[in-house]
């Protein structure tokens, strides 16, 4: 997902950069104001309507499923995880590869996040961790190694120290 | 070429205490964005195991370079606001230094609380973290940076107040203003000012921010003292993320006004308001207000129509920035015979970092992204596009146009400092989505080493767009002193 997000976010602000360049370097051009709205409007009609059809689509892809349902029928098991300042407390801290697990995330005292780093450090999964209330995030682990939960929210003093490990086994 | 310069019905000229007022507003936004790089630079070096700025250090810095950098986004846009909207109506100076004086004894009280009192609870003060530090900081210390936002809201309140009177008086309402009444009835008065227009969108919105944003601070501070009165944490991190996600976009649309109101100057073309500009307004005030659960979308417990509306929001909220305002800009400048003084570059440069903040914005709203880049350091990496790219330099371009009539910052040093400024801060913004790609949390005092070199290359990029800024700062300020206004006859 961090691949397609930067791909996008790259190409678009690539796009956008191009058409400044051009505008920028027709700019000691001269053109009669009418001409330039005229065409400019028209070209903003279709433009519109590109947007509107890519959102109306982009929407519909990403919005159904409902993105936090993911593996909900095939949950292996639950594992809770309480967060506080500045520690977390799992019920427990191994998982077979294969397994999909629902984490129920709870916290003692302030906000936290709760997010998941595979092996290779990169975020696969994330959810808010709130005093009062239970949130759940789940994960198919297909991995084995050595993953680790670091709090994304910023609760404190020794927040960047919130860190716990999930080893994940065949 | 002789600026072509607008008709306005207001044509008395400044006051001196008008000047001063504006003078005030502008020399201590540059200032105090100053004095919040070098903070930020320093966080960014201590990421990069430059420099050793121990945690409880990093957290104060963190807290006051972001409550910094949100309050004087307001002051300088209310800045640009005022300056232009007293073209078109009545405003009273009084109310322009009362502001200016809450806002000042504000910044003492959160200065006092960060530096003093320990106070490192964020400038989100996410409830209930200002009550649990841990012995970190006090409740007086919380309770002094809780009054501070306080006041400079009750301030900000002033200042729409008299706005508010001001155009209802001369238009006969704020949705007269919006241009609303010519929306529905087809009508379309092409004098009426896109500042008046914006105006009405800045006091609608930010009065409604301004007041959620003083209630839940209201229940923060009582909390303090009062442990058993408490809020619902998801209320309050709704009304939180309501209050600043309209304040800093009421911050930026309060500068835009300088786009409006100056690049005609320099393409001799207008800037006319039509049916599709009061659409786009009137769909920004809507927007402002809905799109902020996308603050929310890792908040499982949420309503599911509230997080679709926050992703769904937060793609509409693109088009009117991108197809009306940006696109707007490119269409005066477009085949214009353009005078590129240096208030016309800032402020297209303005449009072009507000353009691509955007982009890596709506994908961030997607909720699927959002479950991998939340709080990853993508975040400052948008929205320092729009701030530092965006929104700055439209203060900048404002105040080169109003304060340097002579255009005494010459061309060969304009160039390299604003050629330092806008790659630097592009660069500089890069570097935190890379961040962000990569997984690097965002607001954590200490990087792994794996992180490190985006934090590297971001604080060579930030010295760069700080050398700059020295420049641009210690220039205004000397002009802010020795110059007039342009406005001032």
């Amino acid at each position: 997902m961090q691949n397609i997000a930067l791909i996008i976010s790259a190409t678009l602000m690539l796009l956008l950069t191009a058409v400044f360049a051009w505008v920028i370097a027709n700019s000691k051009k001269s053109l009669a104001f009418e001409k330039v709205a005229k065409r400019a409007y028209e070209a903003r009609i279709y433009l519109f309507l590109l947007i509107a059809v890519l959102g109306v689509v982009l929407t519909t892809l990403t919005l159904t499923p409902w993105p936090h349902d993911n593996d909900k029928d095939e949950v292996t098991r639950q594992i809770d995880v309480q967060a506080q300042q500045w520690l977390w407390t799992m019920s427990d801290d191994k998982v077979r590869v294969g397994e999909i697990i629902e984490f129920l995330l709870t916290s003692k005292d302030v906000n936290h996040g709760f997010a998941l780093y595979a092996p290779n450090n990169k975020i696969v999964a994330q959810m808010q961790v709130m005093p009062s209330l239970t949130n759940k995030v789940r994960y198919a682990f297909n991995t084995a190694g050595t993953y680790k939960i670091l709090c994304l929210e910023y609760c404190g003093l020794a927040h960047h120290g919130m860190v716990a490990e999930i080893t994940v086994t065949k | 070429m002789t600026l072509t310069q607008n008709k306005y019905p207001n044509t008395h000229s400044m006051r001196p205490t008008e000047v001063l007022g504006i003078k005030l507003y502008m020399g201590t936004t540059f200032a105090v964005i100053l004095l919040m790089m070098f903070m930020g630079i320093a966080m960014r070096a201590s990421q990069a195991g430059w420099l050793n700025v121990p945690a409880d250090k990093f957290y104060q810095l963190l807290t006051m370079h972001g409550a910094g950098m949100v309050g004087i986004a307001g002051l300088g846009g209310a800045g640009v606001m005022w300056a232009f909207l007293r073209r078109y109506v009545h405003l009273n100076a009084q109310f322009l230094h009362l502001n200016y004086a809450f806002f000042m004894t504000g910044v003492l009280l959160i200065l006092g609380a960060i530096f003093i009192g320990g106070y490192s609870g964020g400038w989100t003060f996410l409830w209930p973290l200002p009550a649990k530090s841990m012995g970190v900081w006090s409740a007086n210390a919380a309770a002094a940076f809780i009054a501070g936002l306080l006041f400079i809201g009750v301030g900000f309140l002033a200042f729409y107040f008299d706005a508010a009177l001001a155009i209802t008086r001369q238009y006969g309402s704020i949705l007269h203003g919006l241009g609303l009444n010519q929306l529905i009835s087809g009508k379309i008065n092409k004098d009426h000012p896109p500042t008046v227009v914006a105006s009405s969108m800045v006091i609608i919105v930010n009065v409604v921010g301004i007041l959620v944003g003083a209630i839940v601070l209201a229940v923060t501070l009582a909390n303090l003292y009062f442990p058993e009165l408490t809020i619902n944490p998801l209320l309050a991190k709704n009304m939180i993320y309501f209050f600043g996600h309209v304040f800093i976009n009421a911050s930026i649309y309060m500068a835009v006004i300088a786009v409006y109101e100056l690049l005609p100057l320099y393409t001799g073309r207008p800037w006319k308001v039509s049916r599709v500009f009061y659409a786009a307004w009137a769909c920004v005030t809507l927007f402002v207000m809905a799109v902020y659960p996308h603050h929310l979308l890792l908040d499982g417990v949420m309503p599911k129509s509230l997080l679709a509306m926050g992703q769904i929001v937060s793609y509409l909220s693109g088009i009117p920035v991108l197809l009306v305002t940006v696109y707007g800009a490119l269409m005066l400048v477009y085949k214009a015979n353009v005078q590129w003084d240096a208030p016309a570059r800032w402020l297209l440069l303005s449009m072009f970092g507000w353009a691509i903040g955007v982009i890596p914005a709506i994908v961030d709203g997607t909720i699927h992204a959002n479950k991998v880049m939340h709080n990853t350091t993508w975040v400052p990496g948008h929205f320092h596009l729009y701030l530092l790219v965006g929104l700055l330099p439209m203060l900048i371009g404002f105040s080169l146009y109003a304060f340097d009539i002579k255009r005494g910052l010459i061309n060969t040093w304009q160039n390299v400092i604003f050629w330092a400024f806008a790659m630097g801060g592009t660069l500089f913004c890069v570097t935190f989505l890379l961040g962000g790609w990569a997984s690097v949390p965002r607001r954590w005092a200490t990087h792994w080493t794996e992180w490190m070199a985006y934090d590297r290359a971001g604080t060579v990029f930030g010295a760069l767009v700080i050398t700059a800024m020295l420049f641009i700062t210690a220039f205004i300020i000397k002009q802010l002193f020795a110059g007039r206004y342009s406005d001032e006859k």
